[in-house]
């Protein structure tokens, strides 16, 4: 576990000295912009345009970084060998693996942190005060890290067997195809045989369900997010995730280097 | 007998390529050898002829199709085998966002090193491939030569009982070149074993106690610089020089390069032909021994696997 560990921390200072945290200064800026703007046309619907403005801002920022960054996790020091040298020490491949995740992981909550500090800060200023039911925001920015954890894993997953450009492809497709991974279990199409619902459905399950992460509706109307619902998309988040990184560590762990 | 530091039985691999991977090529056939500790050994072999094959096979970097090895007695599946190995890939590369020495403390903590422990060592291992000046700086702008210093460091960092370097000589200058012979040399010197590939024969000859030689993804020999060249002389010669119009027979055998002439001769006219130069008052700049070397060696087997390449190609039309 220490291995992993001292991986980990050396992904974060990699993206702390790649400048991976520069975009919270787009975020800020943005923020500071709607805050501004909403706050001349005000009509009493501020609070609710600020927080899907920057819970979408959020997320959306937090993708990019998944995405690019968890493709080139293992990817980018498999093409430049920085990979040579540390598994030639005593470290398992999955202990590296899992150290990468956890790392992107760490910039990931720090960058998700400092954003969500920033929508308040935006809140405050339309509304000069906070309400309790504003608390259901970090409820909100939670969802939102478990969603790009599991992103960050399917993105590792990828990157393992074929090449950058493929993974991100497969990684925003599944991303896509997972949004609608709900709608796809609710189809009921009259003109289909049974064999192609079946496979639909089947199809459906295998997806990652990100619905499972929105509560984004209820959040901006300052409606309370039922706590089942929080404990449901964390067990799902981490069943999936665990099985998606073992399944990359088990073909990273048999594959050959250049 | 104590246990080798390196043992490998039967190591081949092969790579696919081509359309859909169809097509398999051989990298390594067979291959057996072994390294016993305190020993240096050298592996030699033209551009694609196995080293870094058979090097990245027991750092299991890659993955043999057959056979196995064994590092201090350990399988090399375990990867507590690492604790006690140092490795310094071809052309190594680091991350380049980090200085040397941090590169160094960072590998120095999968070896489970105390804080303290690893900052005397990351200072002194600096020293000792001639980096303390550039330990600061981002390796993004260290050149070729320098990164092959980090990697030097990095693979000796943690006092490995077995040393396996691939190239160790390669983008140094004649200076690095000499330090890296004598950390080699000191290495040996503690004991440890050292395996390291090279195109370089001098490099070969003057560090290892045994040398393996392989060609096309075959061991073809193994043993002492010496033994793989065979110890017999072929003769002597003289370089020597001579004023114009001396009567002296030799000069009719004799080269010319410059000032100087070059003669060669069986050992046992040597004496005769050296009273001829007194006797026209010849300066004599040297007397050698002609010896095969180890390039003509390794030529004449590079030749030879051509050769047979080419039959092949010629038979299999
Ligand atoms: N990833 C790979 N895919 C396909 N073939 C490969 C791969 N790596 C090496 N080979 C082949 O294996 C053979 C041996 O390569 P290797 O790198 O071991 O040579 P080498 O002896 O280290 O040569 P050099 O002196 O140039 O470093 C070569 O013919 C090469 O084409
Ligand atoms: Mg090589």
């Amino acid at each position: 576990m220490k291995n992993v560990w001292t991986v980990a921390a050396n992904t974060f200072r990699e993206a702390v000295r790649d400048r991976v945290l520069y975009n919270l200064v787009f975020f800020a800026l943005l923020m500071m912009g709607a805050a501004i703007l909403v706050g001349q046309i005000s009509i009493g619907i501020e609070e609710s345009v600020i927080v899907s403005l920057g819970l979408t801002a959020i997320s959306v920022i937090g993708l990019f970084i998944a995405v690019f960054i968890g493709v080139g996790l293992v990817s980018k020091e498999m093409d430049k060998r920085t990979l040579y040298a540390l598994l030639a020490k005593p470290v398992e491949r999955w202990e590296f693996l899992l150290g990468k995740f956890c790392g992107l992981v760490m910039t990931l909550t720090v960058n998700t942190a400092a954003m969500a500090v920033g929508l308040y800060l935006a809140l405050w200023t339309v509304k000069h005060t906070l309400e309790k039911s504003d608390a259901w925001i970090l409820v909100a920015v939670y969802l939102i890290l478990l969603k790009l954890a599991l992103i960050v894993a399917l993105a590792l997953l990828f990157s393992c067997f074929t090449t950058s450009f493929l993974a991100i492809l497969f990684t925003a497709g599944i991303y896509v195809a997972g949004l609608f991974a709900g709608d796809l279990r609710a189809i009921k199409a009259v003109d289909l045989s049974a064999g192609a619902m079946n496979l639909m459905k089947g199809v459906s399950y295998l997806l990652p369900n990100f619905e499972n992460f929105n509560v984004m509706g209820a959040v901006a109307h300052g409606r309370a997010v039922p706590e089942a619902l929080v404990a449901q998309a964390t067990l799902y988040a981490v069943v999936y995730g665990a099985v998606v990184l073992a399944a990359a560590a088990a073909i990273f762990s048999r594959r050959n280097l250049k | 007998m104590s246990t080798p530091a390196i043992e490998i039985e039967h190591l081949s691999k092969v790579y696919p390529y081509g359309f859909l991977n169809l097509k398999k090529k051989r990298s390594l056939e067979d291959l057996s050898m072994r390294v016993d500790t305190g020993e240096v050994f050298g592996f030699l072999g033209p551009n694609g002829a196995g080293k870094s094959t058979t090097i990245k096979l027991l750092m299991r970097l890659i993955f043999p199709d057959g056979g196995s090895a064994r590092i201090l007695g350990k399988s090399i599946d375990d990867v507590s085998m690492h604790q006690e190995t140092g490795y310094l890939p071809e052309q190594p590369y680091f991350y380049d966002y980090l200085t040397a020495a941090e590169v160094l403390n960072y590998f120095a903590r999968f070896h489970g090193l105390t804080a303290t422990d690893r900052h005397t060592r990351v200072e002194n291992m600096l020293k000792k491939v001639g980096l303390e000046t550039a330990g600061k700086i981002q390796l993004r702008k260290y050149s070729k030569g320098m990164l092959q210093r980090v990697g030097l460091a990095q693979a000796i960092l943690h006092d490995p009982q077995v040393v396996i370097l691939d190239e160790p000589m390669s983008g140094l200058d004649p200076l690095g070149r000499r330090e890296v012979r004598d950390i080699i040399l000191e290495l040996k010197k503690e004991g440890r074993a050292v395996l390291f590939s090279t195109h370089i024969l001098s490099d070969a000859e003057m560090l290892c106690d045994r040398v393996g030689v392989i060609v096309g993804g075959k061991l073809r020999g193994v043993g002492t610089p010496g033994e793989m060249v065979g110890i017999k002389t072929q003769g002597m010669e003289i370089l020597f020089e001579v004023a114009e119009g001396k009567n002296l027979p030799l000069l009719a055998k004799a080269t010319r390069t410059g000032e100087r002439y070059r003669v060669q001769m069986p050992e046992e006219e040597l004496y005769g032909a050296v009273d001829q130069l007194r006797g026209a008052g010849a300066r004599i700049h040297s007397v050698t021994q002609i010896k095969p070397t180890l390039e003509e060696f390794f030529m004449n087997l590079v030749e030879a696997d051509r050769a047979q390449a080419n039959a092949v190609e010629v038979s299999g039309k």
